[in-house]
């Protein structure tokens, strides 16, 4: 048992003893959980420096048999992608938390209860390496999401709750099939072995079954990302959830789809993936214009958010397939800057609906006289958001629009589009909100940032400073692992090149 | 072989558990008949819950002494042995539920334990059967008293009306099964299991003839399982009858059903396998889509969870296709399970309910979570494990069903019976909807959990999330006792 082990289980054992809080001790229930999940973040910090020292392999590995027949085993360990969308999840969660303390006044200790299951999903998902228990994890990070949507959502929240459900569900059974097809092949779900297995021979799909194993579990994937066209759950959902629900959606869970696209469908099916990936390019570019012109037309800020969640995705999609360094990198870069300047936009939001009790932009208007340091805090993140340089954002978008242009520049062109439409969208969102008359309503009501809320929203801030200055801290890591994942894609590729060459 | 008439005394330990639900059951109609007070209800119903106790040590005793008995009429094998403890438990937490639901509804009398003891004697007997009579007399002593089980509140016009259904329906389909039996009889000459796969291989006039006999009996017992087309009858029933009973029906007798059902097919009948197994395909199908997307319009709890047991009737069908050893072991582990997740669920309804059944829809599980909130988790445990969740009995069920299909290469019935699942996640989704996000509509104070439906309750929960994180407690027994004598 090692440290990750102890932080894979902390926050089950955390929303256990959330539960047997009392009930009516509001403050103690928030006080408790911001402090056990600070102790997990904290904890967090500590796996660091190990996985860094040797980014490409996978360290912090613990393997041990859980069920017997079939041989399932519990198989976790992290490289340096998995490290900081693990990294993310912990940090994330005190904080959305701290967000919640006003605005949850209502089944307090149930709330505060499932985003520490939340917690333990996804940590959980990030670093199984066993299929099976990827699965598990995966499937119980739907339970509290939905419960967040369901019962603290606003007037929609229970279609919405639905929708996010079923639509998951759908795609997470065809995944198990695959799952299952892999295992009477292969006779475990180790996915290092299987790996292992695969390279050596022993195991082996043909053209067909690969092509079907690979688009089970795309499927899957790209509904939880989400690609388009798949992606109608995604806006109910985040306008609908609380905040804090909203937060953890954009930030991380979405990232499950990708990672899972990084993480399996790549090294497990590369030929299907190269074959495969001109039409999933175009439906991600696809997704980036359209998820850019839709949010340009929605007179609601959250709306407007998770449609933009909806382009920027698209970017890591077009990354993950250009099928090169750059790509790969830059779309990790996405995900972990998207969950920053997302996280924060929909915190943002929320501080101006608590205030305001309303998402619409034409029930505010000049916020920036009112509120001028939430108008600061904002702007920093709509900059963030449309990737400004310095900023996290630009980053990954630049080493997705390089890697994509390397493989076809037709891609980079259409995607670079997004990129100028982000610009139109969020900088005549924050004109409408910030500038202009300041209404009565707008007057009396919005009062600036306080200090929790600086506590909830300055560390994103400097996140979003750090990661697009200084982005060395971050990329060679990132870049290590998806070495190791490219090198699988291509020796195959190049034994195709050997091939035809013949 | 003389006129030895009394049967050898390991004959009489291999049929042990059905001996002590008779003789039990009996006495017990004795002491009711000159105990006519209050009091002595709950000494029946407490004697009847040792009896079960007892009968599940006849079972050890039974297993402990493997091999064919009365003249080759039963068998006692882990398989049979596997069943028995199934129907046992759950007639165990048929009494646990019952007894205050009985006194809440003021007919706590004692015939309910004794006809619940004559339906699980007739459920022990189809499990250890080896015998095509001794089938339908098994069935036939299980059926008839579930018949009355399900009207047992007299003056209730559903429960009337469910009991009279079942009872019409049951006889129509026990009737095609004897006209199976007779028509194997005419072929082969005898209704034993293995004589008859015997027959069936030194040759018969026609195997058209054998596979037609097959299909009679298919129907029977299709019947018995509420597979799809002869469902119609499930609804009807779980709604009107009591919800102890209902939940009972759903788990022991389905159960039963099923092992008599692969017993059969896998021994007798083996050699018709290929013109049964595509029938079998569609019939699996069918059940599941059946079952799914009407519990999708269902606003009465007990009647959703009357088509949600079809549904999995249907997830059972699946594994009992791929007629492998896997494949039954997935059908035991997914049998008991079930019966498991669906009997707490009942055990719920029949606390919620409240006097006369009358809180019955969804829209009375409103604020379950303000008004009770450990009732609603448990409830919630129960549903996500029906959805299959990781993590709970349910979903190690469903996953060993698939797993076997997939391994009998049967692609397709996997991914579709997938989608299904998908599709029955919304109207358990439903309940939880009620639950957790609407408001109380009440603000009566709940009324107390007696404590035998609590102890139901909290038990088969607990049960259902250890068996879905260590399913090997079940598993490994299943897959030991799921290879047949034949």
């Amino acid at each position: 048992m090692n440290l990750l082990d102890i932080l894979i289980a902390a926050p089950l054992i955390g929303f256990f003893l959330t539960l047997l809080l009392p009930k009516d001790n509001k403050g103690l229930i928030k006080t408790f959980t911001l402090g056990y999940s600070l102790v997990v973040f904290a904890a967090s910090l500590l796996l660091i420096g190990t996985t860094l020292d040797r980014p490409s392999a996978m360290t912090w590995v613990t393997d041990a048999p859980w069920i017997s027949t079939p041989a399932i085993r519990y198989h976790v360990g992290m490289d340096g992608v998995s490290l900081w969308l693990v990294l993310l999840s912990t940090f994330l969660t005190p904080i959305s938390i701290l967000l919640s303390w006003k605005y949850i006044d209502h089944r307090v200790k149930e709330f505060f209860a499932f985003l520490l299951l939340l917690e333990f999903g996804l940590v959980g998902v990030f670093v199984s390496l066993d299929l099976f228990l990827f699965y598990v994890f995966w499937e119980i990070c739907l339970v509290p999401m939905y419960f967040l949507i369901g019962i603290w959502g606003h007037d929609r929240r229970i279609y919405a709750a639905l929708k996010f459900f079923i639509y998951t569900m759908v795609g997470s059974v065809l995944m198990l099939a695959a799952m299952l097809y892999i295992y009477s092949k292969a006779g475990t779900f180790d996915y290092p072995a299987i790996l292992l297995m695969l390279e050596s021979g022993k195991l082996a799909f043909t053209h067909l079954e690969e092509t079907l194993l690979f688009l089970a579990f795309f499927l899957a994937f790209a509904i939880k990302v989400p690609l388009f066209p798949l992606h109608t759950w995604l806006p109910d959902a985040h306008v609908e959830a609380p905040t804090a629900g909203s937060v953890m959606l954009a930030a991380v869970m979405l990232k499950m789809g990708t990672y899972g696209i990084l993480r399996f469908c790549l090294p497990m099916y590369p030929t299907a993936a190269k074959e495969n990936a001109p039409w999933i390019v175009v439906l991600a570019i696809i997704g980036i214009v359209y998820g850019a012109l839709v949010a340009l037309v929605q007179p609601n800020m959250k709306k407007l958010v998770a449609y933009s969640s909806v382009s920027h995705l698209g970017f890591v999609v077009l990354g993950l397939f250009s099928g090169n360094q750059w790509g790969l990198d830059g779309a990790v870069y996405v995900m972990l800057a998207h969950g920053i300047s997302t996280g924060a936009l929909f915190m943002l939001v929320g501080f101006l609906y608590e205030r305001q009790h309303s998402l619409e932009i034409k029930d505010y208007g000049g916020v920036a006289s009112a509120a001028p340091q939430l108008s600061t805090a904002f702007l920093v993140t709509t900059l963030a958001s449309i990737g400004m340089p310095m900023l996290c954002n630009f980053v990954g978008e630049y080493l997705v629009l390089q890697g994509a242009a390397k493989t076809n520049i037709w891609w980079a062109v259409f995607a670079a589009s997004g990129v100028i439409l982000s610009a139109c969208y969020m900088l005549w969102m924050y004109q409408r909100t910030f500038y202009g008359e300041t209404p009565e309503s707008v007057r009396h009501h919005v009062d600036d940032l306080k200090a929790r809320e600086w506590a909830c929203i300055l560390p994103l801030l400097a996140l979003m400073i750090w990661m697009g200055v200084y982005a060395q801290s971050f990329l060679p890591s990132i870049g290590a692992s998806n070495q190791t994942i490219l090198d699988r894609t291509t020796q195959t590729t190049r034994a195709e090149v050997v091939n035809h060459g013949r | 072989m003389g006129a030895n008439y009394f049967p050898p005394a390991a004959d009489m330990l291999r049929f042990l558990p059905e001996i002590v639900l008779t003789i039990a059951g009996t006495l017990l109609l004795l002491l009711e008949a000159f105990k006519k007070d209050e009091d002595s209800r709950s000494v029946i119903s407490t004697l009847a819950a040792m009896a079960i106790g007892i009968a599940m040590y006849g079972t050890v005793v039974a297993y402990d002494n493997p091999g064919l008995g009365f003249n080759k009429m039963i068998v006692s094998d882990g398989f049979a042995a596997f069943f028995r403890l199934v129907v046992l438990a759950v007639g165990l937490l048929t009494i646990l539920c019952s007894t205050s639901y009985l006194e809440r509804e003021k007919s706590n009398t004692g015939e309910f334990y004794i006809l619940l003891l004559f339906s699980l004697a007739g459920q022990c007997l189809m499990a250890a059967a080896n015998e095509l009579i001794m089938v339908f007399i098994g069935l036939e002593v299980s059926s008839i008293a579930s018949y009355i089980l399900a009207g047992y509140l007299r003056d209730d016009k559903r429960a009337n009306e469910s009991a009279l259904k079942y009872f019409l329906l049951g006889s129509f389909a026990t009737a095609f099964l004897l006209y199976g039996v007779a028509w194997v009889y005419g072929m082969t000459g005898s209704t034993n299991l293995l004589d008859i796969r015997e027959g069936i291989a030194k040759g018969v006039p026609s195997m058209v003839m054998v596979s037609a006999a097959a299909g009679f009996m298919l129907v029977g017992f299709a019947f018995k399982i509420s597979a799809a087309p002869f469902q119609v009858w499930a609804p009807d029933v779980y709604q009107g009858a009591p919800a102890p009973v209902a939940g009972f029906l759903s788990a022991g007798p389905k159960a039963v059903a099923f092992a008599v059902m692969i017993r059969v097919f896998q021994t007798a009948f083996e050699a018709v396998t290929p013109s049964w197994e595509p029938v079998l395909w569609v019939m699996a199908l069918a059940t599941m889509m059946v079952g799914n997307f009407a519990a999708l319009w269902q606003n009465n709890i007990k009647r959703m969870l009357g088509y949600s047991s079809i549904a999995h009737a249907g997830y059972v069908l699946v594994a009992v296709t791929t007629h492998s050893t896997t494949g039954t072991a997935a059908a035991m582990f997914y049998l008991a399970a079930y019966g498991l997740m669906n009997y707490g669920a009942f055990a719920i309804v029949t606390h919620v309910a409240g006097r006369g059944e009358e809180r019955v829809t969804i829209d009375d599980l409103k604020g379950l979570s303000q008004r009770q909130p450990a009732v609603a988790a448990l409830l919630t445990i129960f549903l996500l494990s029906l959805i299959g969740v990781p993590l709970t009995a349910g979903f190690f069920g469903k996953f060993y069903i698939f797993k076997a299909a997939i391994d009998s290469h049967m692609v397709w019935l996997t991914a579709l019976g997938l989608l299904n699942s998908a599709v029955a996640a919304y109207y358990y989704l439903r309940v939880l909807v009620a639950m957790y996000m609407h408001d109380p509509q009440t603000t009566e104070h709940p009324e107390e959990i007696p404590g035998g439906l609590k102890i139901t309750m909290w038990l088969t929960a607990a049960m259902t999330v250890v068996l879905g994180i260590f399913p090997g407690l079940v598993l490994d027994i299943a897959t030991k006792f799921a290879v047949l004598n034949k």
